[in-house]
């Protein structure tokens, strides 16, 4: 890691894997301790950093809190924004790093692709390799995001695992995986549905839900 | 990120069809197998990037690679792909694992 910019634990860790301390590698049980090569030698850092007085405990408790406390209502202002704003939503689609700023949110270096559902077109978002995720906007992912029967299957037969999320697509939609393998993260907005027109943009706030972000649900009015 | 320099460097443009190298060289690479010797279409070029296959051994990453979305359909990835012909897969791709078909 260069020590230019802030260490991002929005995109993975410069070999790709996922290895924040407290989470268990995909496919490994998750209650699993297992200390490898990597965790031994970050947790030694961490511990020698505290040590010499470069950091503290208690700042690197509160990096950890600042990162769990980051949820999916972030992203969901993101896309609320984008429905009852047009202009809003060209600049998200022409620049989704800008536009996010705007509303506060700062993906750091990392470069963000907002992919919009159409009457035509259907996104879904895996990352095949590790598990890539847009943390900054959704927080850390689900646990099934980050299993290999998801990443494995979901470029395969997607809708066959979308129909498992309890979403049927008819066949005139095309169904566009984005596997996310390099240095960019992906949002998926969802289309507003209809049935939503009177409602505030708290109200519509609680139907934006993590997963029609990731793109394996829709978007219901209530 | 997308300077007009690095968008002169690019070799390749929207709408190209391009070849994934079929290669299994040692070390991180973050080209999957499923989409090696496959065809498909760039859709888009990201600009320049450091290059992971260093930065997983401890380089800087330079010089710096481009990177590229490129489309697949689904029935060229998968013989047995059972949805409309239509359906596609979008994957990042940088440009040393790319060539024109």
């Amino acid at each position: 890691m260069s020590g230019t910019h802030p260490h991002d634990h929005d995109h993975d860790h410069d070999h790709g894997h996922d290895h924040g301390q407290d989470q268990a590698h995909p496919g490994q049980a998750k209650d699993e301790k297992v200390h490898g090569y990597y965790q031994l030698l970050g947790l030694a850092l961490k511990e020698l950093l505290i040590e010499k007085g470069v950091i503290t405990a208690a700042e690197v408790r509160a990096a950890i809190e600042a990162r769990d406390a980051i949820t999916p209502s972030l992203g969901g202002k993101v896309v609320v924004r984008a429905w009852t704003d047009a202009a809003y939503k060209t600049r998200l689609l022409a620049d989704a790093h800008s536009a996010i700023l705007e509303l506060g949110i700062d993906m750091g270096p990392t470069e963000l692709i907002v992919a919009e559902n159409t009457p035509a077109v259907h996104n879904v978002i895996v990352c095949t390799l590790c598990s890539c995720y847009p943390r900054n906007l959704l927080g850390l992912p689900p646990s099934w995001y980050k299993d290999r029967d998801y990443r494995s299957r979901v470029v395969r037969e997607p809708r066959a695992v979308l129909k498992e999320f309890g979403t049927e697509l008819p066949s005139d939609i095309d169904v566009r995986v984005h596997d996310s393998t390099a240095d960019l993260r992906y949002l998926v907005l969802p289309m507003r549905p209809s049935g939503t027109e009177g409602m505030s943009e708290a109200q519509l706030a609680d139907i934006v839900t993590r997963d029609c972000m990731i793109g394996v649900t829709l978007p219901k009015a209530p | 990120m997308s300077d007009a320099a690095t968008l002169t460097a690019a070799r390749f443009a929207a709408g190209d069809v391009v070849l994934v190298r079929d290669d299994y060289p040692p070390g991180h690479i973050r080209t999957p197998v499923y989409v090696r010797g496959k065809r498909g279409r760039i859709t888009r070029c990201f600009g320049a990037f450091k290059n992971p296959e260093l930065l997983a051994i401890g380089k800087d990453g330079l010089p710096k690679k481009i990177l590229y979305e490129v489309q697949f359909s689904q029935v060229d990835l998968w013989p047995d792909y059972a949805g409309p012909a239509s359906d596609t897969l979008l994957i990042d791709i940088y440009e040393h694992w790319l060539a024109k078909a």
